[in-house]
């Protein structure tokens, strides 16, 4: 190990024994929680492109600082205005790791729903306890050793919540660099319907380090609607695990937006563990200057009867970056298993680049995978038949982004949030508004 | 003159394809452009169109008395050209209808005049749409997407109603047509038969001609018109094939 290091190192461990002697910290099982992955990040560090799940992603910028515990932070209520939403069941607002019960709106909880912080998530925290399967996950570790607070939110059985669960992460940056580690737990009970929408912004300058860490759980026939919308700054680093798991005849569909970051990444698993469970992941990165984004994403099937669907599509200009992962595993048990898997990607530069990778990983026999990836400019056939129709180069070139966009946002349900969805990625890619 | 070609030389992969062409249409007429496969009918139709796959090394086009080269695709759509595509693209996303009107309010604002708002363009569709046979439900599709062949072409043909053009080019509008669809495809372009228009009908088959008459008929071999006639020339290749032509003297030429 060098020096460098070494004390970078000791100096997550030092902020370690500081928030020790903190009400936050906790005790018992939390306690032992933290303790174990810092230990485990310790020893580790930070994933290198040696390791087969971090190839094409080096976050070496992010290993070459040291990230101190964000400030508690009181951002202006106008300033956090752009990053809520209207319409939502509750709103809660995590501000630097922390929730803000002055900027979150729970009066008017739909019956059935409870909210709770940090008590309600022990025992998932210890259910959250092990390490998976070998893989490197610092990312992971460091929120578990130092998040500050949690969000829990449960839906009682047969309960249909028709509007989402909004938690919105806020970065507020200062003069040092912070790291936010939001921990969200949320459990669809039996018969349960719910929508969710997680995202992830910032105000002011500052670096910052989100590692956030979301798992969901769907009790048999629940119904989950995810959206996760990311539109941190581009002078920030997010990295993201999600774990959804479900159980018999659940229905999870997920709509992931990443927009924003330095260096992004979102490592999604389903595991789908019931018979008739079906899951939708579907996403779109959009990202120019010189930025790196990377989905990884992982559909378990463990058992039989179960379909997946997943469409990911990607924009990228400038010298922009991206990586695609997605795997597949169908387990010995999973007969019957349908999944397909698409990945497209737009350049709109000649500079831009994606490395993108189906891995099928199939152990039974009767089952019907498909996948395809498809990376290319814009369609120049397309182009030409509306120019001449009259239509102008640069909006025939919107028409067509916005197109391919809006095949992956049509599957949000919430109108208010696909419509914030497509107008942020048309202001990132400076395209007119279409609304 | 709407349309004025003055030997025009296209190149189309580093090939010369157009070696020469000189061609004119008054406003008002229907001229058709027949000729063998490979004699450079569908060039021409790109070349006026603005399509970047052909250059133009040499030649005049004149349109309505502008130069007609000089200008991008969407400036010579707006202007009021019109090109019925041989292959309609199929774009995924994009709705037929916001497609359309786009399309429209483009041209509408190159002409000065106010876009159309919803209710104005939803009457206009629909009686347009009638005039093709076209069922609604294909308007709120993405244009071409999962269309037949014949329903590509009707959709061309539909645009055109909708943007009305005063000079169209229909470019082998019959392929891949069957007898029923020809005739709705005719009528509809019958139906725009104005003489504020012209039409350059670029086709491989005198059968079209039977439903779209032409004014003038011009045959196209080997990159230049080897000869120009009336409805009859159409009849004449029909029976004796294009073969006649090259020992044949090129006075005719237009």
């Amino acid at each position: 190990m060098s020096t460098a290091v070494a004390e970078r190192q000791s100096a997550y461990a030092a902020a370690f024994e500081a928030f020790r002697r903190e009400p936050a910290f906790g005790a018992d099982a939390v306690q032992q929680h933290r303790e174990q992955a810092l230990k485990r990040f310790l020893a580790g560090g930070f994933p290198t492109t040696r390791d087969e799940e971090w190839r094409f992603t080096n976050v070496a910028p992010i290993g070459e600082t040291v990230f101190g515990r964000a400030a508690a932070a009181t951002p202006d209520q106008r300033a956090i205005e752009p990053l809520l939403f209207a319409g939502m069941s509750c709103q809660i607002v995590v501000v630097n790791g922390r929730v803000s019960k002055a900027l979150s709106t729970l009066e008017a909880l739909p019956a059935g729903v409870t909210v709770d912080g940090v008590a309600a998530a022990a025992a998932d925290l210890r259910a959250t306890l092990a390490p998976s399967d070998g893989r490197n996950d610092a990312f992971v570790d460091l929120n578990r050793a130092f998040f500050e607070d949690a969000v829990h939110i449960s839906v009682a059985p047969n309960t249909v919540v028709d509007r989402p669960f909004h938690v919105v992460s806020i970065a507020v940056g200062n003069s040092k660099p912070q790291m936010l580690l939001p921990r969200l737990f949320v459990h669809i009970g039996e018969g349960a319907q719910a929508s969710l929408v997680e995202s992830y912004g910032g105000v002011g300058e500052g670096a910052t380090l989100t590692s956030a860490v979301t798992s969901l759980t769907l009790a048999p026939n629940a119904v989950l609607h995810h959206v996760k919308l990311q539109q941190e700054s581009a002078s920030a680093f997010h990295i993201a695990r999600i774990d959804a798991k479900l159980s018999r005849a659940s229905t999870f569909a997920s709509t992931a937006i990443t927009l924003g970051g330095r260096i992004s990444r979102n490592d999604i698993f389903a595991t789908l563990d019931g018979e008739g469970a079906e899951c939708t992941l579907n996403g779109i990165y959009v990202a120019d200057g010189d930025t790196l984004t990377d989905t990884h994403t992982t559909i378990d099937h463990a058992k039989a009867h179960c379909p997946s669907h997943e469409v990911y599509k990607g924009i990228l200009g400038g010298k922009a970056r991206a990586v695609f992962n997605g795997k597949i595993i169908v387990r010995q048990d999973a007969q019957k298993t349908n999944a397909k898997q698409t990945n497209k990607a737009l350049l709109l530069s000649d500079e831009a680049q994606i490395n993108t990778k189906p891995q099928l990983e199939i152990f039974a026999d009767d089952v019907k995978c498909t996948h395809g990836a498809a990376i290319g400019q814009l369609d120049e056939d397309a182009m030409f038949y509306l120019r001449a129709r009259g239509i102008s180069e640069m909006d025939a070139r919107n028409l067509l982004i916005h197109a391919f966009a809006g095949e992956v946002l049509d599957g949000i349900k919430a109108d208010v949030v696909r419509e914030r969805a497509m107008w942020l990625i048309e202001e990132k890619l400076k395209l007119e508004h279409s609304l | 003159m709407l349309l004025e070609i003055k030997d025009l030389r296209v190149k189309a992969e580093g090939k010369e394809i157009l070696k020469g062409l000189t061609l004119s249409v008054p406003t008002g007429q229907v001229h058709a452009i027949m000729g063998p496969n490979g004699s450079g009918k569908s060039t021409l139709a790109r070349a006026l169109s603005g399509h970047p796959g052909y250059e133009v090394t040499s030649g005049e086009v004149r349109y309505n008395g502008q130069d007609l080269l000089a200008m991008a695709p969407e400036e010579r759509a707006t202007a009021g050209v019109f090109m019925a595509f041989q292959y309609p693209v199929e774009i995924p996303g994009v709705n037929n209808s916001y497609f359309l009107k786009a399309a429209l309010n483009a041209k509408r604002k190159a002409q000065g005049q106010p876009e159309l708002d919803a209710v104005e363009f939803l009457q206009l569709i629909k009686s347009r749409a009638k005039l093709l046979e076209m069922d609604q439900a294909m308007l709120g599709r993405a244009v071409n997407e999962g269309f037949s062949g014949g329903e590509k072409k009707r959709n061309e043909i539909f645009q055109m109603a909708v943007l009305e053009p005063r000079l169209a080019i229909l470019d082998e509008t019959d392929s891949g047509l069957d007898i029923d669809a020809l005739k709705i495809v005719s009528t509809g372009v019958n139906a725009l038969r104005s003489p504020d228009r012209a039409m350059l009908v670029v086709t491989h088959y005198q059968r079209l001609l039977n439903y779209i008459v032409p004014d003038v008929v011009h045959v196209l071999t080997d990159g230049r018109i080897v000869r120009s006639g009336g409805k009859e020339l159409a009849l004449e290749l029909e029976d004796k094939g294009y073969g006649w032509l090259d020992a044949a003297p090129a006075g005719a030429r237009a």
